[in-house]
């Protein structure tokens, strides 16, 4: 019996604590420092956002993004682990706080936005849905899909769409819904689906993974607004802040012409946008927990948006993908970053 | 014990706190406030954490439009007017209508495989332990994915269906059967016919009875196959043939019409049914092997054949030994079935934990309601099992 005694009061003891444990758990920033390693939730493999090269390198606009954190956090952009999450998994991987920030190709919508306990932190890629078919299918356009099968992710904003988009128009279909993006691309190559459906971005990346993909073509209707962004717990300003202006710092890098090659030569810049961005003037990265020169650290160790863009998805990758909307304010894009001051 | 009483002792405040009894409720009630108060305080403690990091709770989830399409339903279901609670549904019916076929198929599969591993015939009694040996010993979601490319990737598109007898046809979309449509009067032909099957059961029912009293054995595989078959069709032929089908044709990218069975869904239940079969065979075998070789010795000794000693003596013995981890198996298939997930079978998991749960963001709530799905289809499972068990065991001796 004594034994029994024991045990109840160790349980006693247990359920003491599992209720204290609702305090305030210590800020996310501080967790990664003393961690000294960001978790960074990630795409499961889509080119030219988030995918380990042949070398187990990370690479990707999205991957870019973790390294520009982590650059200015630790000085140092590889201090990241890149945490792989099927888009079904994602959230509740970040509102468990398995990862700290979730930069997986993350449409920002409203529910998302409030119910989820989430906040994403802005847009780093602008994209809407479209679908692939096979060229010999002879289809023009995403409104001769009557009675299609179409193959997608399950857990995304694109199941959603697919279905108003079917009944907007009236047209019959048939989903068939996976939960890991290679298990949905395996099953439209092997002709389980007419077309297939995700964001125009991932189209052409994963077109690549094809058997043939020269057979197959993506229709040029774009069917809903896919604001891709970043997105962190609800319960963090501090870190929330800091998330957003890594995308607001590479902006302004690129709109005030300061790139990874010249950014030691601009610290002696006159330009009094340029110096607040990289330090050398003010001390704005102390208001969000880090060294006045954050911003030089990333553009030093990897390079403004334009950069990024253009060696990911843009026209030093395999997808090719125009800059569009995803160019400057100033150059009719929608990228727009608040100023530094 | 320096005193031992030699008189019972009186009732008293002492003897209270002594006796046995009232101390074991006194320490059940405290295991159960224990338990009680942690399930409690787990439960607050997920509320107040969710609410501090300001995620929805509570179950209102279930009445929103759910905005998604499913392709596999036997309840109507559409992205336009359902809600997340029907998403439920669907995906529960879906895991019911897969588990129970395939525990049917299983079962019967297993009992051969068990029965041949033990046959005198070499080559049957070894292709039987290759198959169990092989099957179970490689993961089932392997398995899933080897059946599903398999049943996919030989076939043809839909412009260019098989063409198999009866006007059914098979393509990388699924298998599709003519529908059968009832005229007036075709309702009497599904009358006929439920009325043969209640016919036949009460007919076995009653020749098993006389066979138990007298010995006299009556044809009762072939009354039942007049009755169950023969019956509705001299009435099908009478009524002027009221039953009509609608076959499949192609419209645009697929076929149109016919009834459709997804590659999905033939995948998961060929998995579940060899995967479950090859351990149902071995549950057979074991008891088979558990009925001592004097009974059949001494079945042969009385002139049964081979057959009826298997039918008639060792199996009833065996079904006491097979019932129990029969029930583990058919237990095991059920919750097995929640790996569709992975090759897009709309089940349970794949709709609701899957979808549901990442469309509303509720965790907490999605995965609670599961677990306690599951918990109740292997209680109810095991209930029925255990009553059978317990027949079974009355039978015997």
């Amino acid at each position: 019996m004594k034994k029994f005694m024991a045990v109840a009061i160790a349980g006693l003891g247990l359920a003491m604590t599992a209720t204290v444990a609702t305090a305030q758990a210590p800020a996310t920033l501080a967790q990664v420092k003393s961690r000294g390693i960001l978790n960074c939730g990630s795409n499961t493999g889509l080119a030219g956002f988030g995918v380990p090269d042949a070398q187990g390198n990370w690479q990707g606009l999205d991957v870019d993004y973790c390294r520009a954190i982590s650059a200015a956090i630790f000085n140092d952009p590889t201090k990241v682990k890149f945490i792989p999450l099927s888009a079904k998994d994602r959230f509740t991987a970040l509102q468990s706080g398995e990862v700290d920030v979730l930069v997986r190709n993350s449409t920002w919508t409203m529910s998302r936005d409030t119910a989820l306990g989430l906040l994403f932190t802005g847009v780093n890629y602008y994209d809407g849905q479209g679908f692939m078919v096979r060229k010999k299918l002879g289809v023009t356009s995403a409104l001769q899909l009557s009675g299609a099968s179409v193959c997608t992710q399950q857990g995304t904003t694109t199941e959603l769409n697919l279905a108003d988009f079917f009944r907007a128009n009236n047209l019959k279909y048939e989903v068939v819904a996976f939960a890991s993006s290679d298990e949905t691309v395996k099953a439209y190559d092997a002709g389980r689906c007419d077309a297939f459906t995700t964001d125009a971005s991932g189209l052409y990346a994963e077109r690549l993974k094809l058997t043939a993909p020269d057979d197959h073509m993506v229709l040029p209707e774009i069917i809903s607004k896919e604001p891709l962004g970043p997105a962190t717990r609800n319960t963090d300003a501090q870190w929330f802040n800091l998330v957003k202006w890594v995308h607001f710092a590479m902006l302004n890098a690129e709109e005030l012409g300061v790139t990874k090659a010249n950014v030691d030569e601009m610290l002696k810049s006159s330009n009094p946008e340029i110096k607040r961005l990289l330090g050398t003037e003010g001390k704005f990265g102390e208001a969000i927990g880090l060294t006045p020169d954050w911003a030089y650290r990333i553009v030093k160790q990897v390079g403004n948006y334009g950069e990024s863009f253009e060696k990911n998805v843009g026209q030093g990758s395999l997808l090719k993908i125009a800059r569009g909307q995803n160019g400057l304010w100033t150059k009719g894009g929608l990228q727009y970053a608040p100023p530094v001051r | 014990m320096t005193t031992i009483p030699t008189e019972p002792v009186q009732p008293g405040k002492a003897s209270l706190l002594y006796d046995p009894k009232i101390r074991g409720y006194v320490y059940q009630l405290a295991l159960l406030a224990v338990v009680g108060f942690l399930i409690y305080s787990a439960a607050s403690n997920a509320i107040e954490n969710l609410r501090a990091q300001k995620i929805a709770s509570g179950f209102g989830f279930w009445h929103n439009a759910a905005g998604f399409d499913v392709n596999q339903k036997l309840i109507p279901f559409s992205a336009s007017g359902s809600t997340y609670g029907q998403a439920f549904w669907v995906g529960l019916l879906n895991t019911l209508l897969v588990a129970s076929i395939g525990i049917v198929l299983a079962t019967f599969l297993g009992f051969f495989v068990g029965v041949a591993r033990l046959s005198s015939n070499w080559i049957l009694a070894k292709i039987a332990m290759v198959y169990v040996e092989v099957i179970r010993n490689l993961p089932l979601l392997l398995q899933l994915f080897f059946w599903y490319n398999a049943v996919l990737k030989p076939l043809p598109n839909p412009r260019q269906s098989i063409e198999l007898p009866a006007g059914i046809l098979l393509n990388n979309r699924g298998l599709y059967l003519p529908d059968p449509q009832l005229e007036p009067g075709g309702s009497l032909i599904v009358l006929t016919f439920l009325l043969g099957l209640v016919g036949a059961i009460t007919f076995r029912y009653w020749a098993r009875k006389q066979q138990e009293a007298t010995g006299k054995q009556y044809p009762v595989g072939w009354i039942a196959l007049g009755l169950v078959v023969v019956l509705p069709f001299f009435v099908y032929l009478l009524m002027g043939r009221p039953i009509t089908f609608i076959y499949p044709e192609l419209a645009g990218f697929n076929l149109r019409g016919g009834i459709q069975i997804f590659p999905e869904f033939v995948a998961l239940l060929v998995g579940l049914t060899t995967y479950t079969a090859a351990f149902i065979a071995e549950v057979v075998r074991a008891g088979i092997l558990a009925v001592s070789k004097g009974q059949s010795e001494a079945a042969h000794a009385l002139g049964l054949r081979p057959g009826a000693t298997l039918k008639l003596v060792v199996i009833p013995q065996a079904m006491r030994v097979i019932i129990p981890p029969l029930t583990s198996n058919y237990l095991n298939l059920t919750k097995n079935s929640s790996l569709a997930v992975a090759i897009g079978y709309p089940d349970l998991v794949q709709v609701f934990t899957g979808t549901v749960l990442n469309q509303t963001g509720q965790a907490v709530e999605v995965v609670a309601i599961t677990m306690a799905v599951y918990l109740t289809i292997s209680l109810v499972t095991s209930l029925f099992m255990n009553i059978y068990n317990k027949r079974m065991a009355l039978v015997e001796r």
